[in-house]
Protein backbone atom coordinates (compact mmCIF):
# COMPACT_ATOMS: atom_id res chain seq x y z
CA UNK A 1 0.00 0.00 0.00
CA UNK A 2 1.67 3.17 -1.12
CA UNK A 3 -1.54 5.13 -0.73
CA UNK A 4 -0.34 6.65 2.53
CA UNK A 5 2.06 9.02 0.79
CA UNK A 6 -0.47 9.84 -1.91
CA UNK A 7 -3.09 10.58 0.72
CA UNK A 8 -0.70 12.87 2.53
CA UNK A 9 -0.01 14.89 -0.61
CA UNK A 10 -3.63 15.12 -1.78
CA UNK A 11 -5.18 15.76 1.61
CA UNK A 12 -3.64 19.20 2.02
CA UNK A 13 -5.95 20.56 -0.66
CA UNK A 14 -7.32 23.84 0.48
CA UNK A 15 -10.78 23.62 1.91
CA UNK A 16 -11.28 27.34 1.33
CA UNK A 17 -10.59 26.93 -2.39
CA UNK A 18 -13.08 24.06 -2.54
CA UNK A 19 -15.78 26.06 -0.78
CA UNK A 20 -15.10 29.03 -3.07
CA UNK A 21 -15.41 26.84 -6.19
CA UNK A 22 -18.64 25.29 -4.95
CA UNK A 23 -19.99 28.76 -4.16
CA UNK A 24 -19.33 29.94 -7.74
CA UNK A 25 -21.07 26.83 -9.09
CA UNK A 26 -24.12 27.15 -6.85
CA UNK A 27 -24.39 30.87 -7.68
CA UNK A 28 -24.35 30.16 -11.42
CA UNK A 29 -26.91 27.36 -11.03
CA UNK A 30 -29.15 29.63 -8.95
CA UNK A 31 -28.97 32.31 -11.61
CA UNK A 32 -29.51 30.04 -14.60
CA UNK A 33 -32.11 27.80 -13.00
CA UNK A 34 -33.95 29.71 -10.32
CA UNK A 35 -33.64 33.51 -10.48
CA UNK A 36 -37.10 34.94 -11.05
CA UNK A 37 -36.04 38.19 -12.74
CA UNK A 38 -37.99 38.44 -16.00
CA UNK A 39 -34.88 39.20 -18.06
CA UNK A 40 -32.95 36.23 -16.68
CA UNK A 41 -36.00 34.00 -17.00
CA UNK A 42 -36.51 34.93 -20.65
CA UNK A 43 -32.83 34.45 -21.42
CA UNK A 44 -32.63 31.07 -19.70
CA UNK A 45 -36.15 29.94 -20.63
CA UNK A 46 -35.28 27.20 -23.14
CA UNK A 47 -32.43 25.78 -21.05
CA UNK A 48 -34.61 25.66 -17.95
CA UNK A 49 -37.14 23.58 -19.84
CA UNK A 50 -34.51 21.41 -21.51
CA UNK A 51 -32.63 20.56 -18.32
CA UNK A 52 -35.68 19.98 -16.14
CA UNK A 53 -35.54 23.05 -13.88
CA UNK A 54 -39.03 23.99 -12.71
CA UNK A 55 -40.16 26.78 -15.06
CA UNK A 56 -43.24 29.05 -15.45
CA UNK B 1 -5.24 24.11 -5.47
CA UNK B 2 -7.51 26.91 -6.61
CA UNK B 3 -5.89 26.91 -10.05
CA UNK B 4 -6.48 23.18 -10.39
CA UNK B 5 -10.12 23.57 -9.36
CA UNK B 6 -10.79 26.48 -11.70
CA UNK B 7 -9.03 25.05 -14.77
CA UNK B 8 -10.79 21.69 -14.34
CA UNK B 9 -14.16 23.38 -13.90
CA UNK B 10 -13.69 25.64 -16.92
CA UNK B 11 -12.56 22.75 -19.13
CA UNK B 12 -15.49 20.59 -18.06
CA UNK B 13 -18.01 23.45 -18.25
CA UNK B 14 -17.05 24.71 -21.69
CA UNK B 15 -16.50 21.21 -23.12
CA UNK B 16 -19.78 19.80 -21.86
CA UNK B 17 -21.56 23.10 -22.52
CA UNK B 18 -20.63 22.93 -26.20
CA UNK B 19 -21.90 19.37 -26.60
CA UNK B 20 -25.00 20.16 -24.55
CA UNK B 21 -25.71 23.22 -26.70
CA UNK B 22 -25.46 21.27 -29.97
CA UNK B 23 -27.73 18.51 -28.65
CA UNK B 24 -30.17 20.99 -27.20
CA UNK B 25 -30.42 23.11 -30.35
CA UNK B 26 -30.83 20.12 -32.66
CA UNK B 27 -33.01 17.86 -30.48
CA UNK B 28 -34.86 19.90 -27.87
CA UNK B 29 -35.30 23.43 -29.22
CA UNK B 30 -37.50 22.33 -32.16
CA UNK B 31 -39.91 20.73 -29.70
CA UNK B 32 -39.90 23.82 -27.46
CA UNK B 33 -40.60 26.06 -30.45
CA UNK B 34 -43.44 23.85 -31.62
CA UNK B 35 -44.88 23.70 -28.09
CA UNK B 36 -44.92 27.49 -28.05
CA UNK B 37 -47.15 27.40 -31.10
CA UNK B 38 -49.65 25.40 -29.07
CA UNK B 39 -49.11 27.76 -26.14
CA UNK B 40 -49.87 30.81 -28.27
CA UNK B 41 -52.93 29.12 -29.74
CA UNK B 42 -51.60 29.13 -33.28
CA UNK B 43 -51.85 25.35 -33.26
CA UNK B 44 -54.10 23.17 -31.21
CA UNK B 45 -54.65 19.47 -30.98
CA UNK B 46 -58.07 18.02 -30.56
CA UNK B 47 -59.45 14.54 -31.15
CA UNK B 48 -56.15 13.45 -32.62
CA UNK B 49 -56.32 15.83 -35.56
CA UNK B 50 -53.65 18.47 -36.04
CA UNK B 51 -55.41 21.72 -36.78
CA UNK B 52 -54.26 25.24 -37.24
CA UNK B 53 -56.30 28.24 -36.22
CA UNK B 54 -56.55 31.50 -38.14
CA UNK B 55 -53.49 31.21 -40.38
CA UNK B 56 -50.85 33.75 -39.48
CA UNK B 57 -50.41 36.74 -41.76
CA UNK B 58 -46.99 35.52 -42.85
CA UNK B 59 -47.74 31.83 -42.99
CA UNK B 60 -49.98 30.27 -45.60
CA UNK B 61 -48.84 26.65 -45.24
CA UNK B 62 -51.50 24.03 -44.85
CA UNK B 63 -51.76 22.25 -41.53
CA UNK B 64 -50.34 19.03 -42.95
CA UNK B 65 -47.39 20.66 -44.67
CA UNK B 66 -46.73 22.64 -41.56
CA UNK B 67 -46.70 19.62 -39.31
CA UNK B 68 -43.91 18.10 -41.36
CA UNK B 69 -41.68 21.14 -41.07
CA UNK B 70 -39.71 22.44 -38.13
CA UNK B 71 -41.72 25.19 -36.48
CA UNK B 72 -40.53 28.71 -37.33
CA UNK B 73 -39.72 31.01 -34.45
CA UNK B 74 -42.40 33.65 -34.31
CA UNK B 75 -40.55 36.72 -33.10
CA UNK B 76 -36.88 35.80 -32.73
CA UNK B 77 -34.73 34.41 -35.53
CA UNK B 78 -33.49 30.84 -35.28
CA UNK B 79 -29.88 32.03 -35.18
CA UNK B 80 -30.48 34.50 -32.40
CA UNK B 81 -32.46 32.03 -30.32
CA UNK B 82 -29.83 29.34 -30.87
CA UNK B 83 -27.05 31.68 -29.83
CA UNK B 84 -29.00 32.49 -26.68
CA UNK B 85 -29.54 28.78 -26.05
CA UNK B 86 -25.84 28.04 -26.56
CA UNK B 87 -24.88 30.76 -24.09
CA UNK B 88 -27.40 29.83 -21.41
CA UNK B 89 -26.60 26.13 -21.79
CA UNK B 90 -22.89 26.77 -21.41
CA UNK B 91 -23.55 28.84 -18.29
CA UNK B 92 -25.60 26.03 -16.79
CA UNK B 93 -22.87 23.50 -17.63
CA UNK B 94 -20.31 25.79 -16.00
CA UNK B 95 -22.42 25.93 -12.85
CA UNK B 96 -22.63 22.13 -12.71
CA UNK B 97 -18.90 21.87 -13.48
CA UNK B 98 -17.82 24.13 -10.62
CA UNK B 99 -19.87 22.12 -8.13
CA UNK B 100 -18.70 18.77 -9.54
CA UNK B 101 -15.05 19.81 -9.42
CA UNK B 102 -15.47 21.12 -5.86
CA UNK B 103 -16.67 17.60 -5.01
CA UNK B 104 -13.51 16.22 -6.69
CA UNK B 105 -11.61 18.46 -4.26
CA UNK B 106 -13.48 17.00 -1.30
CA UNK B 107 -12.78 13.50 -2.62
CA UNK B 108 -9.06 14.33 -2.87
CA UNK B 109 -9.10 15.37 0.78
CA UNK B 110 -10.36 11.88 1.60
CA UNK B 111 -7.60 10.33 -0.50
CA UNK B 112 -9.80 9.44 -3.47
CA UNK B 113 -8.13 9.94 -6.85
CA UNK B 114 -10.40 11.17 -9.64
CA UNK B 115 -9.35 10.38 -13.22
CA UNK B 116 -10.97 10.81 -16.63
CA UNK B 117 -12.40 7.28 -16.34
CA UNK B 118 -13.74 7.57 -12.83
CA UNK B 119 -14.82 11.13 -13.68
CA UNK B 120 -17.49 9.63 -15.95
CA UNK B 121 -18.91 7.77 -12.94
CA UNK B 122 -18.81 10.95 -10.85
CA UNK B 123 -20.60 12.77 -13.66
CA UNK B 124 -23.25 10.06 -13.91
CA UNK B 125 -23.77 10.22 -10.14
CA UNK B 126 -24.35 13.96 -10.58
CA UNK B 127 -26.82 13.19 -13.35
CA UNK B 128 -28.62 10.79 -10.99
CA UNK B 129 -28.89 13.38 -8.22
CA UNK B 130 -29.56 16.54 -10.23
CA UNK B 131 -31.56 15.28 -13.23
CA UNK B 132 -32.87 11.75 -12.79
CA UNK B 133 -34.10 11.96 -9.19
CA UNK B 134 -36.12 15.19 -9.68
CA UNK B 135 -37.42 13.83 -13.02
CA UNK B 136 -39.15 10.98 -11.21
CA UNK B 137 -41.49 13.50 -9.62
CA UNK B 138 -41.26 16.51 -11.93
CA UNK B 139 -40.32 15.34 -15.42
CA UNK B 140 -38.93 18.02 -17.74
CA UNK B 141 -41.83 19.98 -19.20
CA UNK B 142 -42.51 21.67 -22.48
CA UNK B 143 -43.85 25.23 -22.29
CA UNK B 144 -47.64 25.41 -21.67
CA UNK B 145 -47.73 22.31 -19.45
CA UNK B 146 -50.12 22.21 -16.52
CA UNK B 147 -48.11 22.36 -13.30
CA UNK B 148 -48.28 23.19 -9.59
CA UNK B 149 -47.19 26.67 -8.38
CA UNK B 150 -43.58 27.42 -9.34
CA UNK B 151 -42.22 27.98 -5.82
CA UNK B 152 -43.58 24.66 -4.55
CA UNK B 153 -41.92 22.87 -7.44
CA UNK B 154 -38.61 24.72 -6.97
CA UNK B 155 -38.60 23.82 -3.28
CA UNK B 156 -39.29 20.15 -4.00
CA UNK B 157 -36.66 20.13 -6.75
CA UNK B 158 -34.02 21.62 -4.44
CA UNK B 159 -34.86 19.28 -1.56
CA UNK B 160 -34.76 16.29 -3.90
CA UNK B 161 -31.35 17.23 -5.30
CA UNK B 162 -29.87 17.73 -1.80
CA UNK B 163 -31.37 14.50 -0.39
CA UNK B 164 -30.41 12.47 -3.48
CA UNK B 165 -26.83 13.77 -3.44
CA UNK B 166 -26.47 12.80 0.22
CA UNK B 167 -28.15 9.44 -0.48
CA UNK B 168 -25.87 8.57 -3.42
CA UNK B 169 -22.80 9.61 -1.41
CA UNK B 170 -23.88 7.45 1.54
CA UNK B 171 -24.35 4.43 -0.73
CA UNK B 172 -21.12 5.01 -2.67
CA UNK B 173 -18.85 5.65 0.31
CA UNK B 174 -20.69 4.01 3.20
CA UNK B 175 -19.03 0.91 4.58
CA UNK B 176 -21.90 -0.62 6.49
CA UNK B 177 -25.60 -1.34 6.24
CA UNK B 178 -26.56 1.57 8.48
CA UNK B 179 -25.15 4.06 5.95
CA UNK B 180 -26.45 2.14 2.94
CA UNK B 181 -29.89 2.04 4.55
CA UNK B 182 -29.72 5.77 5.28
CA UNK B 183 -28.72 6.35 1.64
CA UNK B 184 -31.69 4.40 0.34
CA UNK B 185 -34.00 6.26 2.73
CA UNK B 186 -32.62 9.63 1.57
CA UNK B 187 -33.12 8.66 -2.07
CA UNK B 188 -36.69 7.52 -1.40
CA UNK B 189 -37.77 10.32 0.95
CA UNK B 190 -38.58 13.05 -1.65
CA UNK B 191 -40.75 10.58 -3.57
CA UNK B 192 -42.54 9.42 -0.43
CA UNK B 193 -43.30 13.07 0.34
CA UNK B 194 -44.31 13.42 -3.30
CA UNK B 195 -43.75 16.14 -5.89
CA UNK B 196 -46.28 18.96 -6.11
CA UNK B 197 -48.76 18.41 -8.94
CA UNK B 198 -51.72 20.44 -10.13
CA UNK B 199 -55.21 19.31 -9.10
CA UNK B 200 -55.95 18.45 -12.71
CA UNK B 201 -53.89 18.18 -15.89
CA UNK B 202 -55.02 20.21 -18.86
CA UNK B 203 -51.95 21.14 -20.88
CA UNK B 204 -52.48 22.22 -24.47
CA UNK B 205 -49.38 20.47 -25.86
CA UNK B 206 -49.96 16.96 -27.28
CA UNK B 207 -48.83 14.26 -24.80
CA UNK B 208 -46.84 12.54 -27.56
CA UNK B 209 -44.63 15.63 -27.89
CA UNK B 210 -44.30 15.84 -24.13
CA UNK B 211 -43.18 12.21 -23.96
CA UNK B 212 -40.63 12.68 -26.70
CA UNK B 213 -39.32 15.78 -24.95
CA UNK B 214 -38.91 14.04 -21.60
CA UNK B 215 -36.99 11.13 -23.12
CA UNK B 216 -34.72 13.40 -25.15
CA UNK B 217 -34.15 15.82 -22.31
CA UNK B 218 -33.09 13.13 -19.83
CA UNK B 219 -30.91 11.49 -22.49
CA UNK B 220 -29.19 14.75 -23.39
CA UNK B 221 -28.58 15.44 -19.70
CA UNK B 222 -27.07 11.98 -19.17
CA UNK B 223 -24.64 12.56 -22.04
CA UNK B 224 -23.83 16.07 -20.80
CA UNK B 225 -23.08 14.93 -17.25
CA UNK B 226 -20.94 12.02 -18.44
CA UNK B 227 -18.92 14.45 -20.59
CA UNK B 228 -18.75 16.90 -17.68
CA UNK B 229 -17.19 14.20 -15.50
CA UNK B 230 -14.90 12.98 -18.27
CA UNK B 231 -13.44 16.41 -19.09
CA UNK B 232 -13.33 17.50 -15.45
CA UNK B 233 -11.64 14.26 -14.37
CA UNK B 234 -9.16 14.44 -17.25
CA UNK B 235 -8.01 17.96 -16.35
CA UNK B 236 -8.11 17.12 -12.66
CA UNK B 237 -5.82 14.09 -13.02
CA UNK B 238 -3.34 15.97 -15.24
CA UNK B 239 -2.47 18.60 -12.65
CA UNK B 240 -0.45 18.58 -9.47
CA UNK B 241 -2.44 19.53 -6.38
Amino acid sequence: MNTATKTASTADTGLAAIVFTAFIGVSIIFMTGFASSQTIHDFEHDTRHATGFPCH
Amino acid sequence: MLKKLITSALTAGFGAGLIMAVLQITLLSPLILEAEEYESGRKFHYAGVVQEVAPDHNDSHSAMAHAAEPAPAPAESWASRSARTALSTTLTALGYAFVLVAVFGLAARSGIKVTARSGILWGLAGFGAVILAPSLGLPPELPASAAAPLQERQLWWLGTVVASTAGIAAIAFGKNWALWGAGIALLALPHIIGAPHPAAFGGVVPPEMQGEFVGLSIGVSAISWAVLGLFGGYMWARQEP
